[in-house]
């Protein structure tokens, strides 16, 4: 069974790799390109995995950090990141791996009490945080004219939540 | 003109919204172009209904034209009712007659008609040699009740009709029955299909969605779904399991299809199994009986949600074949056994 381990291969120059693992694809594209517009001091690529373990044939960078995506609408999400976890090495959660726990918003929808999501994250030392994915509204100006309101669909806000009781990175 | 009558005409008009108002009156075909222009359709509605009242008043209609009226605006807003489905066979050995129209309406109308005193039958043809049939119960005292009908579409060359819900249980084996002796066949059976989107119900029992073999160029569509996955992704953005997505890609076509899938509301399983458990000494475990469950999946578009779940990471694919299995077996209410 290959096991993700942090230092088994030499750092790219100037480049980060960070790995979200989910199962909703549309989820974990939107979170991509939301990250990908911000600005970062290195080169940032993206693998977007649905679980553990990764495909062995493929050449692929060191991963630099592993964000597991919770929805905490489904249970099938949480049985899949806890079962992707078997195959991350100890070493890695020496402050390389976080939570992301989404859909706190609508409490009626959530299958799965956030607390299980906080426990998951202090059994794995990590932090864990709560967010939900909104879609930004563009105001537009035309000269004369009153402001057009128009939803940019590609333009997402990440907006966090309270976290409760996380424990700090690292040893 | 009757009160009730006129009431009957006021009450069906006001239902139908400005927007329609023409194109239903037309469809209806019993005023003419001329008495139409003459109405002023730009006033408020309780007024126009008035006009239009009178104009039926002096052309002296009749409860049946209004019936029919009734029908047209049921045809253009069919989604208000929920539709069952009623599948009749004909005996072993039966010849296949030659079906008449006209035959078929006498029949039906005389069966209902000999059982109940008070019924009003009304008919309107419809493409695909169906006809659309209203019917007002009424009681050996009463006159029918205009404001309570049922529907039902009858399409003469297959042995299915569809009948709106029925608040009279008990005239529907009578419904049946006339069905099934005016169009010359044997038996009737309700199936276990219901929906309020006509045309879906149609073409599930039809077998009409998924014509993939319809289009020659069937492979154009695909190729651009290809093409789609790689114009979305950054060169930044890598997919790990982009095999295991294709996988699903894959095993969803073949069982859904390429095209849209027809309209459900619902999916009702209900289960009447024992209980099994992991852990020996359960309590439920032990029950003879078996345990009673009602599951009902509800959406505004079931079978496209269905369709969707595993593409979304919701759900493994293959999908369950309970699921599946709704639009092949005809079927939306589903009892299950232990066998």
């Amino acid at each position: 069974m290959s096991v993700l381990r942090p230092l088994d291969k030499q750092p790219g120059l100037n480049t980060a790799t960070i790995l979200l693992v989910g199962t909703e694809d549309a989820l974990l594209q939107q979170l991509a390109d939301a990250m990908l517009k911000e600005d970062c001091a290195s080169e940032l690529k993206i693998h977007l995995a649905r679980s553990l373990p990764l495909p062995s044939d493929v050449n692929r960078p060191r991963i630099d950090l592993i964000m597991f995506v919770v929805n905490l609408h489904s249970k099938y999400s949480l049985q899949n990141v806890e079962e992707s976890l078997r195959h991350v090495d100890a070493t890695f959660f020496l402050g390389k791996v976080g939570f992301l726990a989404m859909g706190a918003g609508q409490e009626s929808h959530c299958s799965i009490h956030r607390n299980t999501v906080t426990k998951l994250a202090n059994t794995y030392r990590s932090p864990v945080f709560f967010c939900d994915l909104e879609e930004s509204q563009v105001t537009r100006f035309f000269r004369g004219q009153a402001p057009a309101h128009t939803t940019d669909a590609n333009r997402t806000r990440l907006s966090p939540w309270p976290v409760p009781d996380t424990c700090p990175p690292g040893p | 003109m009757d009160e009730t009558v006129a009431e009957f005409f006021k009450r069906t008009i006001l239902k139908i919204p400005m927007t329609e108002m023409m194109t239903i009156l037309k469809a209806w075909d019993f005023l003419s172009e001329k008495q139409l222009q003459n109405v002023n359709f730009q006033q408020r509605k309780e007024s126009l209904v008035q006009d239009l009242v009178l104009l039926c008043e002096k052309k002296r209609a009749s409860v049946h034209d209004a019936a029919l009226l009734d029908i047209v605006y049921t045809q253009f807003h069919r989604h208000r009712k929920v539709w069952d489905v009623f599948q009749m066979s004909k005996g072993p050995g039966e010849d296949i007659d030659l079906f008449d129209m006209e035959q078929f309406k006498s029949s039906f109308k005389k069966i209902l008609q000999r059982a109940l005193k008070n019924v009003m039958v009304s008919f309107r043809d419809a493409e695909e040699n169906a006809v659309w049939i209203r019917i007002a119960w009424g009681t050996q005292y009463r006159k029918p009740n205009q404001y309570k009908p049922v529907y039902v579409v009858y399409y003469s060359q297959t042995p299915y009709a569809f009948t709106s819900s029925c608040p009279l249980r008990s005239n529907i084996p009578l419904l049946g029955q006339a069905l099934t002796v005016a169009s010359n066949h044997h038996k009737i059976v309700k199936m276990d299909l219901r929906s309020r989107y006509l045309d879906s119900l149609k073409a599930i029992v039809f077998k009409q969605y998924n014509q993939t073999f319809e289009t020659y160029n069937s492979t154009t569509p695909l190729q651009e779904k290809s093409l789609e996955l790689d114009i979305h992704m950054d060169s930044r953005i890598i997919h790990e399991n982009r095999i295991e997505k294709e996988r699903v890609q894959r095993v969803t076509q073949e069982t859904f299809g390429d095209y849209s899938q027809p309209r459900l509301e619902f999916a009702q399983y209900k289960l009447e199994t024992k209980f099994k458990s992991d852990f020996n000494g359960d309590i439920l475990a032990e029950r003879k009986e078996p345990l009673r469950c009602l599951i009902k999946f509800s959406s505004p578009h079931l079978l496209e949600a269905l369709k969707s779940l595993a593409p979304a990471g919701i759900a493994d694919a293959p999908l369950s074949p309970l699921l599946t299995c709704i639009p092949n077996k005809g079927m939306n209410y589903f009892k299950i056994k232990d066998k």
